[in-house]
């Protein structure tokens, strides 16, 4: 049985020009790109180059970017470094919509000593921007707000944030590890300190990340070791997937005109039969403001695991915000901050495509998941027929 | 993802006895929407009052479907004093075992079971009874007691594994914690002291096995050349070293399992085992 992957904000496929590019430095070019000699110094060269392909996606310098190991290293390293650059500021501003990296980490640091505020979101996913504008303080050393939400796609409004904080003198984070890629982003044009990017949602291998620190920013490593990265990452780079990530991010600058065409018809496609082909569905999140390739809908009364166990008897694989799949035993925090009533929270399937998704899969999708949806609901204590709520009007 | 047996696998895609009985005897609604998983039973008996026919409808995961299902198939046949015997464990094992953190699923199937016996005799709902101790998922500490009981439990973790209690903000960890505490001494306390022996503190313990050695014990090995020297008691261990002929007695370990262990284990203490220890 062949997959239909539409798991794509959990990880995407390695590209095959990545892989293509990486596969030699895992063989005869093994070479150290610290080494004097020119076996390691012709790895140091590519390397170079990959650092101006991330760079080029993202409107930046190369000196601007530091290789990492994913996108939570990338993540601490900025909001910790901020804290220690500044000891005297105590105060880190946030999001209750983040991914865990930034979440657990501020919920660590609540326990040493610093105050977070973390901002709620309304119905739709969106930010109250007044509430954040009073939530910066002379004592906030950093907030951190990610772009793109890993659970509905909803975008924040970022650069404007980013905006408010730099008049006030605030270092300002983004986790921009799903949005990289999908849409433009050019950090010439924006007010943000420090972006995170993880390798493998854009196609490139896991264990692989980059933080980028705009020029003038004060910086203290999280990883403190060798030269590497000049000194703001200690260790050996990883080589392969260093050029594996480069290669990736110049192909992503080239589809990026196919993720807001091609995969946004796609993704509007599926959802909208979904909607109409499911009675009591919903889309969580505003629909506007989000990424190209995410929908995050509900099916009521009906719960997450199920319906992705019975996808995945046909090989389709998405992902789900119910309790029991998220490892807890509550629906996700990103509905939960939402509002999504309890009745639809724990039905959430999380449909997320990449510009290898073909037209014929997302049918298959439309065709099979009304009635696996039908079948739960025949089960479920709480579903009651259209016909018979109706009668009983 | 999550490892199911091929068994929970078959009874989620292919569940057994899903529906409802027009007119049951018994019938029961356990869990919330809210909870993420509830499960209805209810049940048909016989001219022998036997059950008949069994059915249900649940929300939740693959689990909580697969659990329910073998719940009807388990306990079709039964009588309703065999169906109340039914426990948590059996039905996981009928299933060939369920991860740990689902446990809870099994725990609602068996609850369910229970509370459809008590509605077919009349019995009023029991669900006042009991104090809330999780508040994000309603669990009393009486259910938290039970499961600790009939499963061993140790942790916390393992309690929210098997009642969801405190899996949500954790506020109520202590609570369960002190619940565990309680429980676990209690059982301690029961496989200690079976009969109505009184409890025996180290130092008399210690005093007593003294004094039945050289009373009841002693005399008989002198006279056959041998003697017995006390080493030590740790907790129920009687660790005791071998004098004069018995030292180099072949059958010397009978006598000490046979004729002091048995004697000790009479005139002091039933749960006493005696060792040998080389010096």
């Amino acid at each position: 049985m062949k997959e239909i992957y539409l798991d794509n904000n959990a990880t995407t496929r390695v590209a095959p020009e990545v892989l293509e590019v990486m596969l030699p430095y895992f063989g005869a070019l093994y070479g150290n790109p610290s080494s004097m000699h020119s076996f390691g110094g012709q790895v140091g060269k590519e390397i170079r180059q990959a650092r101006e392909q991330v760079a080029a996606l993202l409107g930046a310098s190369p000196d601007e970017i530091i290789f990492t190991s994913c996108g939570t290293e990338s993540d601490n390293a900025s909001i910790r470094s901020a804290l220690i650059s500044q000891p005297e500021k105590r105060h880190i501003v946030t999001s209750r919509v983040e991914h865990p990296a930034v979440k657990a980490l501020c919920a660590h640091l609540a326990t040493q000593g610093y105050r977070v505020t973390e901002l709620a979101v309304d119905g739709e996913g969106r930010l109250d921007m007044e509430q954040y504008r009073e939530s910066l303080t002379s004592d906030t050393a950093i907030v951190s707000l990610m772009w793109a939400n890993n659970e509905t796609g909803a975008l924040f409004p970022v650069e404007r944030a980013a905006e408010m904080a730099r008049e006030r003198g605030i270092l300002f984070h983004t986790d921009a590890v799903q949005a990289v890629g999908k849409i433009p982003i050019d950090m010439s044009k924006n007010a943000i300190h420090m972006l995170s990017l993880s390798g493998h949602k854009l196609h490139a291998p896991k264990g692989i990340g980059v933080l980028y620190v705009r020029k003038g920013t004060k910086f203290s490593p999280f990883l403190i070791g060798g030269h590497q990265e000049k000194g703001r990452r200690g260790g050996t780079e990883n080589t392969p997937s260093i050029l594996g990530l480069g290669k990736a991010c110049e192909l992503a600058a080239r589809s990026m005109e196919r993720e807001n065409t091609q995969v946004r018809q796609l993704r509007d496609k599926l959802e909208s039969s979904l909607l109409t082909g499911i009675p009591n569905s919903r889309v969580n999140g505003n629909r506007q403001e989000r990424l190209p390739n995410t929908t995050n809908i509900s099916f009521e009364f009906v719960e997450g695991e199920s319906i992705l166990l019975m996808l995945d008897e046909f090989g389709i694989c998405a992902s789900s915000g119910s309790a029991c799949t998220s490892g807890s035993l509550q629906p996700s925090h990103v509905l939960r901050a939402m509002g999504v009533p309890f009745t639809m929270a724990h039905g959430s399937i999380r449909f997320s495509l990449s510009i290898y998704n073909t037209e014929e899969e997302v049918d298959f999708v439309i065709e099979k998941l009304p009635p696996i949806i039908g079948t739960l609901r025949t089960m479920s204590p709480y579903w009651k027929p259209v016909e018979q709520m109706c009668a009983e009007r | 993802m999550w490892e199911y047996t091929d068994k929970v696998k078959d009874h989620f895609l292919n569940p057994r006895n899903v529906g409802e009985i027009e007119d049951p005897d018994g019938v029961a609604e356990v869990g919330s929407i809210a909870c993420g998983d509830a499960l209805k039973l209810m049940f048909k008996l016989d001219e022998n009052k036997r059950i008949k026919e069994a059915k249900f409808k649940t929300f939740g995961c693959a689990s909580a479907i697969a659990t329910a299902s073998a719940l009807t198939e388990i306990i079709k046949g039964m009588t309703l004093e065999e169906a109340a015997e039914v426990t948590n464990q059996d039905i996981a094992k009928f299933l060939g075992g369920l991860p740990q953190e689902k446990m809870h699923c099994s725990v609602m199937g068996r609850e369910a079971l229970e509370k459809a016996i008590e509605h077919y005799k009349g019995e009023s709902e029991k669900v006042t009874e009991g104090k809330i101790v999780c508040e994000c998922f309603g669990v009393t500490d009486l259910e938290i007691e039970r499961a600790i009981r009939e499963n061993k439990l140790a942790t916390i973790e393992e309690v929210t594994n098997f009642t969801k209690a405190g899996g949500g903000c954790g506020h109520c960890h202590e609570a369960i914690q002190e619940i565990i505490d309680t429980v676990r001494a209690g059982e301690f306390d029961k496989q200690a002291a079976p009969v109505a022996r009184p409890q025996l503190s180290n130092i008399r313990k210690i005093k007593m096995i003294e004094e039945t050695l050289e009373r009841e014990i002693r005399p008989s090995l002198k006279h056959d050349g041998g003697d017995i020297e006390l080493i030590d008691v740790v907790g129920n261990r009687v660790l005791v070293a071998t004098r004069g002929a018995c030292a180099s007695c072949q059958a010397s370990n009978q006598t000490l399992k046979h004729f002091v262990e048995i004697k000790l284990r009479e005139l002091v203490y039933p749960e006493l085992v005696v060792e040998e220890v080389a010096q």
